[in-house]
């Protein structure tokens, strides 16, 4: 942990089982984590589609009940109560993939924006505070802070008059109203032009900057992360398989697998293309030992055989990465735990 | 002569509330064995384009100039002609194509349709035989022909419908964003497969993405649309390195280089919004987002022009010794700078 | 942006805003609507008709209505005073329809307001709310689904007399199942939005979701099938009253056709007794049925978006 921070959200061992239907055998969507989010950090919860990463995001939102281990906000346990989780959402809030799919196409803006105030009674927790304000003036302020100026002229849009970014940063003001301290972005640019990325994830750091959020991005993009992550975790079916800060593990990658998705993103050359074969396994079927074991570059090619470890890769379960500052990958080969 | 040959190509639509100018006087060609990108964002026209290749515009699109495939205008062909032509000469990968399988046919009845279709004459085991050689040839186990969409995953969709755009031989494909919505490994894969097709059968490639950093490590040449138009022109890699265009330089910085120390903490957006086709800013479409636009800029379109070796560009402020992703970066930096000071003077 | 900048921009408050978007959106409705010509037929048909069910008393005294007072010879054919000539007890047949007007149209817009209610909360309520509620209400709704409608509403009407409100409840009680498994889809399809879950991270309940996000969207499809079941009702109402099972101290359209009827009307050629009441149902049920279709058009999946 970076001295001066405090952990704000942890999970600890955690594990998120989806029972199988009709016979088939459970599917464990997240395996065995522990993950801190600092406060005042972006992390990028890195990997492809399958590897638990959306699943893992839901139960520090606390959408999904783990089943096992805790998540925690603030040092405190998560209740799955009610009432607790009603206050729990005032601190950590969402921002969807879908800027389309995400507002309702009957609510105008300031309704869109204004839902979260009213769900929470927050005008009136203020006026009882002793601060003098109205719910226009929140939603002015929290439509300012997602770039939307001036934020009158958008009250009485609807979302189909706005264009893909706009709806985003609706997104994102609605999320802003109820005064979060972390923001969970689930792919919060994938399905936005590529000339409105970059202004959504400019906001995201201004947000960092100005407001102190924490923010955790959930994405499959690198180039993301490069551009705007404090901290990556890079998953693969449902455990953390390498944590660090953004400039080692994406200049130096210690995991056979963040070395091949580093290496066939496009705009790299550093690294000759380790494309794996097949696709992600199912969550229904573990490897035995290593997850990662059946399509390891490493073993495929001699270095885990060399190294002396082949037995470990195939039958020996990796330990679950420890949350903490230091740059860790789950692999046997010598010095990367 | 070029498989594809497309010259100063207008596609406008007309409805009721006016007519949109999708495309406004494009031009590019395509030989054999020669990957061509498409470089650009909603509403462009790109997708436009790509369906006039096939005459599958709209019927309320007006076309204007000419799409020579092998020599034939595809445009005034005959309707026979056409559907001799359609998959045989020329297939198209859709945009979306994830979604285009028939989700209640088996993939190898849907693949063997098109090769019946054309050719009467061929058997079921004689079509059931290409269909396996299809499968394997885009890298699936010719067994997967007795499955059903929904037990495939996205990378294997998109190599069907790959296989189903190979199954009459054309020596054209027209390629509508194949990668969008997959995973960086699965799309490493499709593109090395469809490298991998361009050489060992001799195809044509037209490849549409608005992923700039795809198109550059892919294609032979790429072109940058914008509008209706294409605003950039060049080689590939030497495009997506160093831009020339405003534009360009926007959607090549918008997919940074992992290890570039200036994307680092530095997003690069475009404010503002790609602008309506019925609406076009006065002077060059681009200028009311551009970082070097100036009053010139509001009053003349620019047209696409030769700058340096092997490059075209549509600006009229284009110089060859500009890196357009660093200014962009320096930019951004400096807006953020003068924001900072701004706080800092309202605080103090 | 400058100070001058800012007050051109006007301060809304949110009842303002609210109103101003309903304002606009009944405008862009209408507008949509307006484009049917079918429909707007059908809502010219239906003005005139809900007029003359207003003016009732207006138009034809009421007196008219009082079997022990006619004036007219019985069964007479029309002439300059009896425009529609008279009915079996000398009554004016036009001041019966126009009268009977106004009991087909309320009795039918009551049992519309009764299936439409039942309908939508338990749609809503089954489709919304998960494990045992749900299952219970889905089956409650197939099974008054699968009852023969016929029997059970003259069961109902024999057990519980026949008065205006009684018919209204009965048509009611027997048609809202067909409303219920078009709100209950509609609601499953709702549920599964991404909205819905936004909503849920912002910290919804079960009832903000309902109320804020379902009922909202589903009320165009309850709006559009509320004018066909309009159009339902009256012909049930209209069918009941025939069979006998109407408010006997009432005139409707269906007691008419029924006094026609067994009075002989057919044998005697007594057309301008048979024909102006079933007439007036065919038309008022028609003039929903395109009003509905035309509302349908409208409140359909808005694909307006740009991009």
């Amino acid at each position: 942990m970076t001295p001066g921070t405090r952990d704000l959200l942890s999970a600890r061992q955690l594990h998120v089982t989806f029972p199988g239907r009709g016979g088939r055998p459970d599917a464990k969507g997240v395996d065995g984590v522990d993950l801190d989010v600092e406060s005042g950090e972006i992390l990028a919860l890195v990997g492809e589609s399958g590897c638990g990463k959306t699943t893992l995001a839901r139960s520090l939102l606390g959408l999904e009940k783990p089943s096992g281990g805790e998540v925690s906000y603030d040092g405190s346990s998560l209740a799955y109560d009610t009432r607790s989780l009603r206050s729990y959402r005032r601190r950590v809030q969402l921002v969807m993939q879908d800027p389309s799919g995400a507002l309702n196409p009957r609510h105008s803006v300031y309704e869109s924006v204004a839902e979260g105030l009213r769900i929470h009674r927050v005008v009136d927790a203020k006026r009882t505070a002793g601060e003098q304000v109205t719910e226009t003036e929140l939603v002015s302020r929290a439509l300012s802070q997602a770039g939307l100026r001036p934020p009158e002229r958008f009250f009485l849009n609807y979302p189909h008059e706005l264009s893909g970014g706009q709806r985003q940063r609706v997104v994102i003001a609605g999320a802003l109203a109820v005064e979060p301290e972390v923001i969970v972005a689930d792919e919060p640019v994938s399905s936005l032009d590529a000339s409105i990325r970059g202004e959504i994830l400019a906001l995201l750091l201004k947000l960092r900057d100005e407001l102190g959020l924490s923010v955790l991005v959930v994405t499959h993009d690198l180039g993301l992360a490069w551009n705007i992550a404090d901290r990556i975790a890079v998953m693969y079916l449902g455990r953390i398989v390498e944590v660090g800060t953004t400039e080692e593990v994406l200049s130096s990658p210690r995991h056979p697998y963040t070395r091949a998705l580093l290496s066939v993103v496009p705009e790299i050359d550093q690294i000759e293309p380790i494309v794996l074969h097949g696709e992600t396994p199912d969550p229904t079927r573990m490897p035995s030992g290593c997850r990662f074991h059946p399509r390891c570059p490493a073993l495929l090619d001699g270095t885990a055989a060399e190294a002396g470890i082949e037995a470990d890769c195939t039958s020996r379960q990796l330990p679950v990465l420890t949350a903490g500052g230091d740059h860790r990958a789950a692999c046997w080969l010598p010095g990367r735990l | 002569m070029a498989l594809l040959e497309i010259d100063d190509l207008r596609v406008t639509y007309r409805a009721s509330s006016g007519d949109m100018p999708a495309v406004r006087g494009v031009t590019l060609s395509v030989a054999t064995g020669e990957t061509v990108g498409i470089a650009g964002e909603s509403g462009c026209g790109k997708s436009t384009l790509a369906s006039t290749v096939l005459r599958l515009q709209p019927k309320n699109a007006e076309v204007g100039g000419t799409v020579l495939l092998d020599g034939q205008d595809v445009q005034t062909m005959r309707w026979g002609h056409l559907r001799a032509m359609r998959w045989n000469d020329a297939a198209i990968v859709f945009q979306g194509a994830l979604h285009s399988l028939n989700p209640v046919q088996r993939i190898g009845d849907q693949i063997a349709e098109p090769i019946r279709l054309h050719d009467a004459s061929v058997s079921k085991a004689q079509a059931a035989a290409r269909v396996g050689e299809l499968l394997e040839q885009v890298g699936l186990p010719s067994a997967r022909a007795a499955a059903y969409p929904h037990q495939l995953s996205g990378g294997q969709k998109q190599r069907i419908m790959i296989a189903l755009a190979l199954a009459c031989r054309p020596r054209l494909i027209v390629a509508d964003e194949p990668t969008t919505a997959l995973d960086v490994m699965v799309q490493a894969q499709v593109l090395d497969l469809l490298t991998d097709l361009v050489h060992d059968l001799g195809l044509g490639l037209l490849l549409i993405s608005h992923d700039l950093s795809v198109l550059g490590t892919t294609c032979d040449r790429v072109l940058v649309m914008y509008a209706g138009r294409v605003v950039e022109e060049g080689p590939a890699d030497r495009l997506f390195d160093h831009p020339l265009h405003p534009y360009g330089g926007a959607l090549a910085a918008a997919f940074p280089r992992v290890g570039d120390p200036v994307a680092r903490f530095a997003p690069i957006g475009l404010p503002g919004d790609p602008p309506d086709p019925r609406d076009l800013p006065p002077g060059c479409a681009f200028h009311p987002r551009c970082a070097l636009g100036t009053d010139i800029c509001t009053r003349t379109d620019p047209a696409l022009e030769p700058l340096g070796i092997d490059r075209q560009v549509a600006c009229l402020h284009a110089d060859e010794g500009r890196d357009m992703k660093l200014l962009l970066a320096q930019r951004v930096a400096q807006r953020s700078q003068e924001r900072l000071a701004q706080r800092a003077e309202a605080t103090s | 942006m400058s100070a001058a900048e800012a007050a051109d921009v006007p301060r809304l408050t949110p009842r303002q805003v609210t109103w101003r978007r309903r304002k606009d959106s009944f405008g862009r409705s209408w507008a949509e609507f307006s484009r049917h010509r079918s429909g707007l037929l059908g809502l010219t048909v239906l003005t005139f008709f809900a007029l003359v069910a207003l003016l009732a008393p207006v138009l034809a005294d009421s007196d008219g209505l009082s079997r022990t007072t006619a004036a007219g010879e019985v069964l007479a054919a029309p002439t300059a005073d009896y425009w529609l000539g008279t009915d079996e007890y000398g009554r004016s047949v036009l001041t019966l329809l126009i009268h009977g007007a106004r009991v087909s149209l309320l009795v039918g817009l009551l049992a519309t307001v009764i299936s439409m209610v039942l309908g939508t909360v338990i749609g809503i309520a089954s489709g919304f709310l998960g494990g045992r509620i749900q299952a219970l209400l889905f089956r409650l709704t197939e099974w008054f689904l699968v009852i023969p409608f016929l029997p059970l509403a003259l069961v109902l009407a024999t057990l519980l007399g026949g008065s205006l409100g009684t018919v209204a409840f009965v048509i009611g009680v027997t048609t809202w199942p067909g409303t219920a498994l078009l709100i209950r889809s509609q609601t499953l399809s709702i549920k599964e939005r991404p909205y819905m879950e936004r909503a849920r991270v912002l910290g919804a309940s079960k009832w903000h979701l309902m109320t804020h996000h379902i009922m909202p969207n589903v009320m165009p499809m309850v709006f559009a099938n509320t004018t066909l079941t309009v159009a339902g009702a009256i012909l049930t109402e209209t069918t009941l009253s025939f069979l006998g099972f109407g408010d006997p101290n009432r005139v409707s359209w269906g007691t008419m056709l029924d006094s026609a009827f067994s009075n002989g009307a057919l044998t005697l050629g007594a057309w301008w007794f048979l024909f102006p009441p079933g007439i007036c149902v065919v038309l008022v049920v028609l003039a929903f049925t395109l009003v509905g279709q035309a509302l349908e058009e409208v409140f359909n999946p808005r694909l307006r978006e740009r991009s």
